[in-house]
């Protein structure tokens, strides 16, 4: 059995205990939220917080979570969190949405640490895969929310 | 309580319906388009007319709901018909939603005939018929507003969900007379309104679906879940149509949640109680696949056979003015070049998905798709039941980019649900999708070109070579000998050739081709406006200003030459290191031109601006004109710097976003984008701001080194400056 903290409410798992976080949260908790793009910690689509910190969950083993605090997109209430959601609202970043959550996510543990990052620390913390190119309104929409 | 109105033959209104209070207004679109045969064409024909299909809906409480048939994949295809809509409508904009519409004749796109969302058309084709639809609509609901009132229609109106009469005084909620509207008679010939009057139309509008989009909540097919669901992962054949030869069930005996191993379409499939367990177990299965005649194939040998079309004797003509080889023969200064580009895939964010659900004589399909039809077609033949038996429901798609077209995963996961019995959600990995492509096909162009002894243009010829992309989907659309769809961009420049001369061969790979991002101008876009850039160079002549003789004719495109032009301070100083390269291009009924600056550092190139210049016609929405042109740019980007699939022994190489590698948010250029309004018709913007973007750095490139870029992806050329 592996326990965990999940937008604030325990799961424990009765699960192989290397099963990504990824598919942990999508098909055993119900939060598709999440999304798998590249499996291999290369496109940040299942970015989710750890503990705070911005985490891949796709290579993410569940057992090195157990007694941690993970946070999906469907948890994000922070205060920061929805500033970051506005912002992302207020410049129509969103296309096709699916990198979207992972890029909410990565943005806001980034602004949780840096609260007006320059665009080299932007650069530096989204690496994030967008492929409908949706780059250059997420770099506006974080200093936006760095600045709401 | 269903009261059915008999509607006049002469509109295109099929009915209006009270369901509950809820007016329903249903329409069959007038078609234009020629059927287009293969397999997509025959289930368009064969397609059921079931299912729900109001266009417009209207509650008792007055929210209205519009029904798209056209998917939403991020080019915001749901924000614009919805504008269209309800401005015509005259609705409050905040009390419109927008539903998927189940596939029907209905939801067809007027100039093809058949539903698909693609070609940069959904505006383009639709925006009359949803202007009428939304007329016929607000008419009725005129009309029984002035029958209440007990007085003549004339002078009342539309506005913000409301009936008003001409004095401003009286007023009805659309919702309180939807039931009276269904009984007025349908006008044969609504007034559309005068543009003049437009409230969204135009309009930097916030998408309807972006709400969803960042609290996570967004259904994209991936997320689908059905009650009882198992889960699917796939191991397609490496070499595409090898046939599956010995499978040992043994060798994944114990793993857990293990269901089933079934053959599907293209490869074989473990079906278990998650979806990481049936790939732990996919991935564990001993099997192994037969020979085919391609173990061999190799990108070098498919560029060998592509470019030995230049040779060829019996090319099929593409285009030909004047007496181009005369021409060329009294030349003063003659240029030729070679160009190429490679196979790239479309690598979606959202890998290939589909969930379905076979039961007894019905089947039922989730699935993210650009061609609804397609997926009842395919999911029919597996299931083995007709197409009326197949009920689709298209999500939201995580980019479709034409990949979606295609309905190859469907089939997979139609088979493996009729397999086991019940549902199965059956998922791609990443790697699965970027081997297991419709690929866009490589291509191969050589270029000729006289100029007179002022450096003017005698004559322009281009023969290209590339695997049909129509050969399997729409056969029909290949004429003479020419696919369109490998020459598009390539003929009717707009350039002023007083002799020209295209030509075409087409090339064979046993890979699957498919339409990609602006199809045949991802790679003639390149050419053409590389080689003109040759062309000027040859003639000693700024690449800007020569375009703009050629164009001298032109006026439409002089203004999107000169806009970009001026946006991309063409001519200022950079320092030294920095250069500018331009191109213009036209696709999909637009015009648009780029001014890239580039620099080249370690080697490496850097693309700093992209100014770009286009006139679509008219604005539905500029925020989405801008972030279509954005999109299409780093879409290009990606590909012109990066982007290249190789094969070999037969199998593609590449596997996941480590060697196709996308551009990341550091490689980000500045995109200015300006939008004209050159008037009807309306052109595309989902797509023509991928072609130019190649040729526009290739050409900065060359300001730079000196260095032409006549291969991509760029990244293979050794730069310096
Ligand atoms: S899915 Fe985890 S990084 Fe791509
Ligand atoms: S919005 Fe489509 S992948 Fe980012």
């Amino acid at each position: 059995m592996i326990s965990l903290t999940v937008n604030g409410t325990r799961q424990d798992l009765d699960i192989e205990p290397e099963t990504p976080l990824l598919w942990v949260l999508r098909d055993e908790i119900g939060l598709s939220g999440t999304k798998f793009g590249c499996g291999a910690g290369l496109c940040g689509a299942c970015t989710v917080h750890v503990d705070g910190v911005a985490t891949r969950a796709c290579i993410t083993p569940v057992e090195a979570v157990a007694g941690s605090e993970v946070t999906t997109i469907e948890g994000l209430s922070s205060d920061l969190g929805r500033k970051v959601q506005q912002a992302w609202l207020a410049q129509q970043v969103p296309q096709c949405g699916y990198c979207q959550p992972g890029m909410i996510m990565a943005a806001t543990a980034l602004l949780a640490e840096s609260p007006r990052p320059s665009d080299a620390d932007i650069d530096a913390a989204m690496t994030n895969l967008c492929r409908c190119g949706t780059y250059a309104r997420i770099r506006r929409a974080i200093h936006a929310a760095a600045e709401a | 309580m269903i009261d059915m109105m008999k509607t006049s033959r002469r509109s295109f209104l099929k009915s209006a319906t009270v369901v509950g209070g809820a007016l329903l207004l249903e329409f069959a679109l007038p078609t234009l388009g020629p059927a287009l045969g293969g397999p997509a064409g025959r289930a368009q024909a064969a397609a059921a007319t079931t299912g729900i299909n109001s266009f417009i809906r209207i509650e008792p409480d007055g929210a209205v709901t519009m029904t798209v048939g056209q998917a939403e994949m991020g080019q915001g295809v749901y924000s614009g018909f919805a504008q269209i809509l309800a401005d015509e409508l005259g609705a409050e904009w905040s009390r419109v939603s927008v539903v998927s519409a189940a596939p029907h004749p209905d939801h067809n796109n007027p100039w093809l005939d058949m539903q698909m969302t693609g070609g940069s058309m959904s505006i383009r084709a639709h925006y009359d018929v949803l202007r009428k639809a939304a007329a016929t609509a607000r008419e009725m609901l005129v009309h029984a507003a002035a029958e209440a009132w007990g007085i003549s229609p004339d002078g009342l109106s539309t506005e913000a969900g409301f009936v008003v009469d001409a004095a401003g005084d009286r007023r009805f909620g659309f919702g309180e007379i939807a039931a009276a509207a269904a009984r007025m008679a349908p006008p044969a010939e609504p007034r559309l309104k005068d543009p003049a009057d437009f409230t969204l139309i135009g309009r930097r509008i916030d998408r309807p679906d972006l709400p969803a989009k960042v609290e996570g909540r967004a259904v994209f097919g991936v997320d689908v879940t059905v009650p009882g669901m198992a889960y699917a992962a796939v191991r397609n054949a490496p070499v595409k149509g090898a046939a599956v030869g010995s499978v040992d069930r043994a060798s994944i005996d114990g793993m857990p949640g293990v269901i089933d191993v079934v053959e599907v379409p293209g490869g074989i499939a473990v079906v278990a109680d998650r979806w990481w367990r049936a790939k732990q177990a996919v991935d564990a299965l001993a099997v192994t696949f037969a020979e085919t005649p391609h173990d061999g194939a190799t990108t070098a040998a498919l560029m060998d056979s592509l470019r030995a079309a230049f040779e060829a004797s019996d090319a099929a003509l593409a285009e030909e003015d004047g007496d181009a080889e005369a021409a060329l023969a009294d030349a003063t200064t003659f240029v030729e070049a070679d160009y190429d580009a490679p196979l790239l895939a479309h690598a979606t964010m959202e890998p290939m998905n589909c969930t379905a659900s076979v039961g007894n004589g019905s089947c039922e399909v989730w699935a993210p798709n650009q061609s609804p039809v397609s997926v009842t077609a395919a999911a029919a033949e597996v299931a083995g039941l007709e197409p009326s038996q197949v009920t689709v429901h298209t999500t939201f798609l995580g980019g479709g980019f034409g990949r979606r077209f295609e309905p190859d995963f469907v089939a997979q996961a139609v088979a493996a649900s009729k397999a086991v019995g019940r549902p199965v959600k059956l998922i791609w990995t990443r790697e699965e999708d970027i081997q297991h492509d419709f690929y866009r096909p490589a291509a191969v162009a050589r270029f000729r070109a006289g100029l007179d002894a002022d450096g003017n243009i005698l004559a322009w010829t281009t023969r290209i070579s590339a695997p049909s992309v129509m050969q399997h989907v729409f056969p029909g659309a290949i004429e003479n000998g020419v696919d369109p769809s490998n020459v598009e961009g390539a003929v009717e420049l707009r350039y002023a050739f007083p002799a020209r001369r295209v030509d075409y061969v087409m090339g064979k790979t046993h890979l699957d081709i498919g339409f990609w991002r602006s199809v045949g101008h991802s790679h003639n876009g390149f050419f053409t406006e590389g080689f003109l850039d040759e062309v000027a160079a040859a003639a000693q002549a700024d690449p800007y200003q020569f375009r703009r003789r050629l164009l001298a004719h032109d006026a439409r495109a002089l203004k999107v030459l000169d806009a970009a032009a001026e946006k991309g301070d063409w001519g200022a100083p950079l320092p030294q290191g920095r250069g500018r390269g331009i191109a213009f291009h036209e696709s999909f009924g637009s015009l648009v031109a780029q001014v890239a600056e580039v620099s080249i550092e370690d080697g490496d190139v850097r693309v700093h601006r992209v100014a770009c210049a286009i006139d679509c016609g008219m604005a539905v929405n500029p925020d989405s004109i801008e972030a279509q042109m954005e999109s299409a740019i780093v879409y290009g980007l990606t590909a012109a710097l990066r982007g290249e699939i190789t094969l070999e022994e037969g199998k593609v190489q590449q596997s996941n976003f480590h060697d196709y590698e996308l551009l990341r948010m550091d490689e980000m250029p500045v995109v200015e984008t300006v939008i004209i309004e050159g008037g009807p018709p309306i052109g595309g913007i989902g797509e023509p701001g991928t072609p130019p973007i190649a040729a526009a750095v290739a050409n900065a490139i060359f300001a730079v080194t000196g260095t032409r870029i006549r291969s991509l992806p760029i990244r293979k050329q050794n730069l310096e400056v």
